[in-house]
């Protein structure tokens, strides 16, 4: 009898894992688009996919993945025909464009490089989202005397409480520099030095006991909401969507930091010409405009910039006011970096 | 012996030689055919399986980034003695390369690996490459010594040159906490780099300490099922089952909720007054030993319990009209018997703990990370397959052994999985 139910829950899984397998490959398609699912991958349906479609006929399927640059050197080297454009952030725009896995985009067919916002511009791929890592508070449990800064979510005796942050080097030993006084635009500047590093750990070190490390971008509006932490960072879209939800979450702007996403079409692809063509319609400013009243992330091209709703404006983290206090992730930085500190990391929580 | 026996001892002797080779050739075909009914798993394991591992193992000590992007180069440097600096030929032939690799976009690549032994290569070799001049400004070595005094110190050619090496241990070593310096001596790490052993030490400690608590739990539950009459012990088992048909995440999510700060455990326990104030029951090494034990307690029940209904009732009647208590009883006969059962158990959740990944990364705190979350770190974010692999080969390399050790203390004959 064990034997009989565990053969049987071994065959389920397996069964489960073909049926995967047969669903994650998708049919003969004109085109197929991967991005990040969940509710981003729905606004981006309503404003881009299902326009696209119905402007050229052409048929496009989608798939979902979660990052990494990784699962698409396995894709690329692996012959596979399977994704042709795929949004990427700046980090595996870098690292993929570097190791071959992109091909050139052609500016000139959507208009110039001077209709976009400058990060967005790269040879292998067009920006299409900005995105922001913010400080993020509930403000039903802090009501009076708001925090500000980093320096504010430093400071454990006016807000006594555990503070989430992403167990990662990246965003929090930026955060820890600004916290301890470096002006934002020196951040990088600072963090490129031996003593910038240290300076970094040694004010980590100093809300050490007090942090909880959260992982998935989900957890961040989850420990908030649970009362595990007093403020957290978080990804900025996140928020927004747990305010939908009837959650009096705060963003705090002062000292975010934010990365673009792009567009990149594999190299390989024998839709090239569909990929750039879908490209081409995702970047222009009429559909652009489109994509802020779904979620809260900016837009890249400046034409649909200057035509968003004010009010929903406020929200994002292009909004002029917003950028003018936000510093971008130095992508060049963490490429070049992200090992030596990751381990760095890893050996400082072990102390 | 007459005419006649001589001819029926030399027909029997010709039937005998027949027969044997009708029965030699029906065994082969048999042969052949077991070995046709195997042969697809056969396959499929070498695919799989060992073919997989074989290619990892490969890839920890793969060195081809600079020797096919710069085969002149790597020819040249290989002749170097190591001492000074190598010679014009060796510059020239670099400077070379390093525009043709730039032009072919193949510059990343070799720029990644010369990084991963001394930081800083990376910039080094891209900036060098975007200001390289068309003719050398007198010889290669001061043009590239000009645009960077790094090249002109023995170490940065030391890198190049261990990196013109068919293989290399870089990696290997770097998952030992050690690494080799200018000398090519192999030294320890710095103490901020020094972490895989910590780590390595962490996963096997943490995989201990469940697979202890897995059969503290288990034992009692696979006793109490086994002595149960079979109906009802088999319906209880499908309870025990319940969690494969439950994904790993949402079990491990459950888990955070019901551990979190404002959780109901915490809520009972202020609400009973046993606590003042909520204890961190999760985000800790605490929450990863919970999931974990919860996860993987159904692999320690299996074996022990197929191995329990196995014994028959018998043994400890007899022992009790021995004169044995019960608790002798249970000591000396039936804790025995059923060591083959704790051994698989132990084994089974072990093996499988020391490999986890996402239950940790999302109820541990950062100091409670386990190896395969650095393997995924090096595979997807950053990937450095050569570490991955390296970090891959080291804990298999070190569970192999470990399995070694048991076989020789328990004996793997005795071992019986379900």
């Amino acid at each position: 009898m064990t034997r009989h139910l565990f053969g049987g829950g071994a065959a389920g899984i397996a069964t489960a894992a073909l049926l995967g397998l047969s669903a994650g490959s998708a049919p003969a398609a004109d085109l197929t688009v991967t991005s990040f699912g969940g509710t981003y991958q729905d606004a981006q349906r309503e404003v881009y996919f299902e326009p696209f479609k119905q402007a050229t006929g052409l048929d496009l399927v989608e798939d979902v993945w979660n990052g990494g640059v990784g699962a698409i050197r396995a894709k690329v080297e692996g012959g596979g025909e399977e994704w042709d454009v795929v949004q990427v952030e700046a980090e595996e725009l870098v690292i993929g464009c570097e190791e071959g896995l992109y091909e050139p985009i052609d500016w000139d067919a959507l208009g110039g490089k001077d209709q976009f916002m400058d990060a967005a511009v790269d040879d292998c791929g067009v920006g299409t989202i900005v995105w922001s890592t913010v400080l993020a508070y509930d403000a039903d449990k802090i009501t009076d005397d708001p925090p500000q800064s980093w320096a504010d979510f430093w400071d454990t005796e006016k807000y006594p409480g555990k503070r989430g942050l992403r167990r990662h080097a990246k965003y929090t030993l930026e955060f820890a520099l600004m916290a301890d006084g470096v002006p934002p635009d020196q951040v990088y500047e600072t963090l490129r030095t031996e003593e910038g590093v240290d300076r970094a750990f040694a004010k980590l070190d100093e809300i050490k006991d007090d942090i909880i490390w959260w992982e998935a971008g989900a957890q961040a509006p989850q420990l908030l909401a649970s009362g595990e932490v007093i403020m957290t960072n978080a990804y900025n879209g996140r928020i927004s969507a747990a305010n939908e939800e009837g959650r009096n979450f705060k963003v705090v702007w002062p000292g975010s930091i934010y990365a673009v996403d792009s567009w990149v079409v594999l190299s390989g692809t024998p839709h090239q010409d569909a990929a750039l063509q879908f490209i081409a319609f995702a970047s222009a400013p009429e559909r652009q405009k489109d994509l802020p009243n779904a979620i809260a992330y900016g837009v890249t091209h400046k034409g649909a910039a200057e035509q968003i709703d004010k009010e929903v404006l406020a929200d994002l983290p292009t909004a002029p006011d917003n950028l003018a206090v936000a510093i971008e992730l130095d992508t060049e930085f963490w490429v070049e970096n992200v090992e030596r500190l990751t381990e760095r990391f890893t050996a400082w929580a072990a102390q | 012996m007459t005419a006649g026996d001589t001819a029926l001892t030399a027909v029997a002797a010709r039937e005998r030689a027949a027969l044997q080779w009708r029965l030699r050739r029906s065994e082969r075909r048999r042969g052949w055919q077991a070995a046709l009914l195997v042969a697809p798993l056969l396959l499929f394991l070498l695919a799989s399986f060992l073919l997989p591992i074989a290619g990892m193992l490969l890839r920890s000590v793969d060195n081809s980034e600079l020797r096919t992007v710069m085969p002149a180069t790597a020819a040249l440097i290989r002749d170097w003695s190591g001492e000074g600096l190598p010679d014009e030929q060796v510059f020239a032939t670099f400077a070379t390369e390093l525009r043709a690799a730039q032009q072919a976009r193949a510059l990343a690549s070799v720029a990644k690996r010369l990084a991963y032994d001394l930081a800083g290569l990376r910039s080094l070799l891209m900036t060098t490459a975007r200001n390289l001049p068309e003719q050398p400004a007198g010889s290669w070595r001061a043009s590239l010594t000009g645009l960077d005094p790094q090249w002109g110190e023995p170490a940065t050619w030391a890198v190049i040159r261990r990196a013109a090496a068919p293989l290399t241990p870089l990696y290997l070593l770097a998952a030992l906490d050690r690494q080799q310096d200018a000398a090519g001596q192999i030294v320890r790490m710095p103490p901020e780099r020094a972490i895989y052993v910590t780590i390595l030490l962490r996963t096997f400690w943490i995989g201990l300490v469940v697979t202890w608590w897995c059969l503290v739990l288990g034992y009692p539950l696979a006793y109490k099922l086994a002595s149960l009459p079979l109906r009802t012990s088999n319906l209880l088992l499908i309870l025990v089952l319940l969690p494969f048909w439950t994904s790993l995440l949402v079990r491990t999510g459950a888990w955070v909720v019901l551990l979190q700060r404002e959780g109901p455990i915490n809520d009972a326990l202020l609400a009973l007054r046993l606590v003042e104030e909520p204890l961190q029951l999760v985000y800790n090494r605490f929450g990863v030993y919970v999931a974990m034990t919860h996860i993987l307690l159904p692999f320690m029940v299996l074996p022990l319990y197929s191995v329990m209904r196995g014994i028959p009732p018998e043994y400890i009647r007899a022992a009790a009209s021995l004169g044995a208590r019960p608790l002798r009883a249970f000591v000396r006969v039936y804790l025995p018997l059923t060591v083959p059962g704790i051994g698989a158990g132990c084994l089974l959740v072990f093996i499988l703990a020391i490999g986890y990944y996402i239950t940790p990364a999302l109820v541990g705190g950062a100091n409670d990370q386990m190896i395969s979350y650095y393997v995924a770190f090096y595979t997807n974010q950053t990937i450095n397959w050569g570490m991955a692999s390296a970090l891959g080969a080291v804990l298999l390399i070190a569970t192999l052994v470990l399995f070694a050790l048991y076989a020789r203390l328990v004996g793997t004959d005795r071992l019986k999985l379900s």
